[in-house]
């Protein structure tokens, strides 16, 4: 085993903390807050230019009311795959060159898409496809947007109205498949509903927990005549999310942090959905409270921060579990208390008392029994919290932050921890991963795809942007990578995108590399290639006796492949060519895939086998190479 | 999960992570199950009823009965659901209702003063030798006659739950030929509304 030094060959490694300031390098997103209101009133102000104004002479139908009400919703780029029943859309939409349509190779590309979007830069994503398998093949992309809480609304075509039911060609009842995965869904027949489905569908995918809206609009709504104006004030009675938290509540939640010995913030999504990064951190800085995150609260707060823990959960930081095992107190923000943070949940935080601040109601509860439940949006509530949470001398926390460092320093011993560095000359995923951290200044956003590879990127890749991690946490779509990091380009284009993938998941969307070349998307992909379904492989190694079935896999030559579709490719296969290939990718005006041939049978450690609890932590058994 | 089981600022002192193990969390949803009666009032929308079935499968609630109807708003329609599980399941279950667009308010009325009646029609195979019979138990049950023939007999029965499994248990012993009930419907005793708090 090397020191650090000697497996990072020299650089400095992602977790040093020396000349540490408080907060420095966390790129406040204040260009994406600033522009998404910005963006809203603009478009507002800005009168969407009718077809007179257009200069068209023909009547306006159902397909040119939803581009008008896109755009005032927004909607600047959209991810769709034409179809027949969609040929209204496509034949006006060249009217409308603000909507930028990018044409995906297969629809479940244009989910992912909008979901990339929708999280890169906190507008709702939009994607569409036709009838039938088009709208089938959304669904994936549907699920993972509602179970991830991501804003976007999902656009069909179907059959004209008097076929529906008819088992006509392409034709399924798609509305029927996506109410159970989606936050509200519409079935359009007439074209003069348009403008107000369309006002609705924004409106709720974006307020309160955000989520998947389906629209599902019939031929004949899209090409009909439509008269109908945009309204300018929606009527949903039965949609009334409660933004301000309870004032006792957030008053008993002062009092437990103000007598909490061992409190720990356990950041989720919501912290970032709600934008309460700066208010989290005061909470966490006045009150002296470490900040423990789950996947997807990666970026909720800097990891250079001396108040950020880290990781929580199945593959979570050991020391991070610890914590939560010895907690007097979880203030948990924004986050569901999933069973891969869980665990076993009888033994789960066994000495905490928990206050659960989720905007959702039906959160509360649901998974876990909490003492002070506050339903509301984070940033609201925390910024009535804040002043009522007496300030806290760093030396009342000195001996619990010093132990939590302890166990830290303990937890980090290895250098690259979990994966006892690279083993028989082969690369390192981790190394890799970090290395990509490094090379982009943790200021990429950079897209992880489902499994090992997703592990690897959260735990190793040291972010300190809000935002800059996108990862299919709860429905965990392999194939999400390529696909999301396209929209995530485009929704930041001032930044970086890296896709980090594994070569299970990029075969099953690698058709959008296609996709990238043609318009111009700037995506660097970091293909971690095992031979291997990695993380099934894994488990099949610890919890099924090495019953390896069905877990190696062929891949092609990625170089070539890549080549083929017009990405330029590189390939890395020892340490010593890591960085060169990193930099060659940035160098790229364009897409450009590194295929890293990284050690076949490396695991991800520490690992909560199912069932069992934080405390029941499996971790790397290996021997100790003779130096 | 309530509020006020948090104690007061000062007092104790913490439980600091000791030796012995504690107790373990609850789990919630695993408590004594028993019937609850949920009224929901919700929008009158093509598909609304599908989204609540659809709901209450999803998260594994099961339903005993459901009846919807329109109420004397056009734009409203109000549901009764009875389900059986533990108190924290079923305010799971409102949660997750409440969560649909097209619901206007959810109320578990289980505990309230409510008038609760559901209806049966009951076909009993019965003839003249022991129809009198049949009709003796009705009028004991308060259940009403109405289509009688020469080999058979509809029963019209009102009644909380329990009241029409009694009279139905009873019958049973003469042969049902056929039987349906309307499921549970409630409404809360006294003045108050729960239509009037979504009036718009």
């Amino acid at each position: 085993m090397g020191t650090k030094e000697d497996d990072s060959g020299g650089a400095p490694s992602q977790r040093d903390r020396i000349n540490h300031m408080p907060g420095a390098g966390t790129a406040r997103a204040e260009a994406i807050s600033a522009g998404r209101h910005e963006m809203l009133t603009d478009t507002l102000r800005k009168q969407i230019k009718s077809l007179a104004e257009r200069g068209l002479k023909r009547p306006r139908i159902g397909a040119d009311a939803l581009c008008e009400a896109l755009l005032r919703q927004g909607v600047d780029v959209f991810f769709g795959f034409p179809g027949g029943v969609l040929l209204p859309l496509y034949d006006v939409l060249g009217d409308y060159p603000e909507l930028r349509h990018i044409l995906v190779r297969h629809e479940q590309g244009a989910a992912h898409a909008a979901d990339g979007y929708a999280r890169a830069c906190g507008r709702v994503g939009v994607c569409l496809g036709t009838s039938g398998p088009g709208a089938t093949n959304l669904v994936t992309g549907i699920g993972n947007a509602m179970l991830d809480s991501v804003p976007m609304v999902a656009l069909t075509g179907n059959v004209v109205s008097s076929l529906l039911g008819k088992d006509a060609f392409q034709e399924i009842d798609i509305t029927g498949i996506t109410l159970p995965c989606t936050k509200h869904n519409y079935l359009v027949r007439d074209p003069n509903d348009i403008p107000r489905v369309v006002a609705e569908a924004f409106h709720i995918a974006a307020t309160g927990r955000p989520g998947p809206v389906h629209i599902d609009m019939t031929k004949d709504a899209l090409m009909g005549a439509c008269t109908a104006e945009h309204p300018d004030t929606l009527d949903l009675p039965g949609f009334k999310p409660n933004f301000e938290g309870n004032y006792r509540q957030i008053k008993l939640a002062a009092q437990e942090i103000a007598r909490a010995e061992r409190p720990v913030i356990l950041a989720g999504h919501g912290v970032l959905i709600s934008d309460a990064v700066d208010e989290m951190r005061e909470l966490a800085e006045k009150a002296q409270i470490p900040v423990a995150h789950t996947l997807l609260g990666v970026g909720a707060i800097d990891e250079t921060h001396p108040l950020s823990l880290g990781w929580v959960g199945m593959h979570g930081w050991k020391h991070v579990n610890k914590a939560i095992q010895s907690a007097d107190l979880l203030i948990a923000l924004g986050m569901r208390f999933d069973d891969r943070v869980t665990g076993h949940v009888p033994t789960f935080a066994p000495y905490a008392r928990i206050i659960h601040v989720d905007i959702d109601p039906a959160e509360i509860g649901k998974n876990v029994a909490v003492e002070v439940p506050i339903v509301g949006d984070v940033k609201r509530v925390l910024t009535a919290l804040l002043p009522m949470v007496p300030a806290v001398e760093p030396e009342r926390r000195a001996a619990y932050l010093q132990e939590l460092a302890e166990w830290r320093l303990e937890s980090e011993k290895t250098p690259w921890h979990g994966s006892g560095s690279w083993r028989n000359g082969q690369l390192s995923a981790d190394f890799v991963v970090c290395r990509i951290g490094e090379a982009s200044s943790h200021d990429a956003t950079i897209v992880a795809d489902v499994g090992q590879n997703q592990m690897w990127t959260a735990r190793y890749a040291g972010f300190r942007r809000p935002n800059s991690h996108i990862s299919s946490g709860g429905l965990g779509t392999m194939g999400f990578g390529l696909p999301a990091a396209m929209g995530a380009a485009i929704g930041r284009p001032d930044k970086e995108t890296w896709a980090i993938v594994g070569d299970g998941g990029l075969q099953m969307t690698s058709q959008e590399l296609m996709t990238l070349v043609q318009d111009h998307i700037p995506v660097k992909i970091a293909l971690l290639d095992n031979h291997k379904l990695g993380m099934i492989r894994q488990w099949q190694e610890l919890v099924y006796a090495g019953n390896y079935h069905s877990s190696h896999l062929l891949g092609p030559d990625w170089v070539k492949l890549a080549e083929a579709y017009g990405v330029a490719a590189f390939r890395a296969t020892t340490p010593e060519e890591v960085d060169t290939a990193i930099a060659a990718a940035r160098a790229v005006d364009g897409p450009a895939l590194v295929h890293f041939l990284i050690a076949e049978e490396q695991n991800i450690f520490p690992m909560m086998p199912a069932g069992k609890g934080l405390s029941d932590l499996l971790e790397e058994q290996f021997e100790e190479p003779k130096l | 999960m309530s509020a006020t089981d948090s104690t007061p600022a000062g007092s104790a002192p913490r439980p600091a992570p000791a030796h012995t193990a504690p107790p373990p969390r609850a789990l919630p949803g695993h408590g004594e199950s028993h019937r609850h009666v949920l009224v929901a009032i919700v929008l009158n929308k093509p598909g609304v009823l599908n989204r609540v079935a659809s709901l209450m499968r999803a998260r594994n609630f099961n339903i005993e009965s459901l009846s919807v109807s329109h109420t004397d708003q056009p734009e409203v329609s109000r549901m009764t659901i009875t389900l059986r599980g533990d108190d924290v399941a079923v305010e799971q279950a409102a949660k997750q209702l409440y969560r649909l667009i097209d619901v206007l308010k959810v109320q578990d009325v289980t505990e309230d003063p409510i008038v609760e009646h559901e209806i049966a029609l009951i076909k009993v195979r019965a003839d003249e030798r022991n129809r009198g019979e049949v009709l003796t138990i009705a009028e004991m049950y308060k259940a009403k006659v109405v289509d009688l023939a020469a080999e058979s007999l509809i029963v019209e029965a009102t009644g909380t739950e329990p009241e029409v499994d009694a009279l139905i248990a009873l019958l049973r012993g003469f042969g049902i030929k056929e039987l349906v009930r309307s499921g549970t419907v409630v409404m809360s005793r006294g003045a108050g509304s729960i239509e009037e708090a979504v009036k718009r």
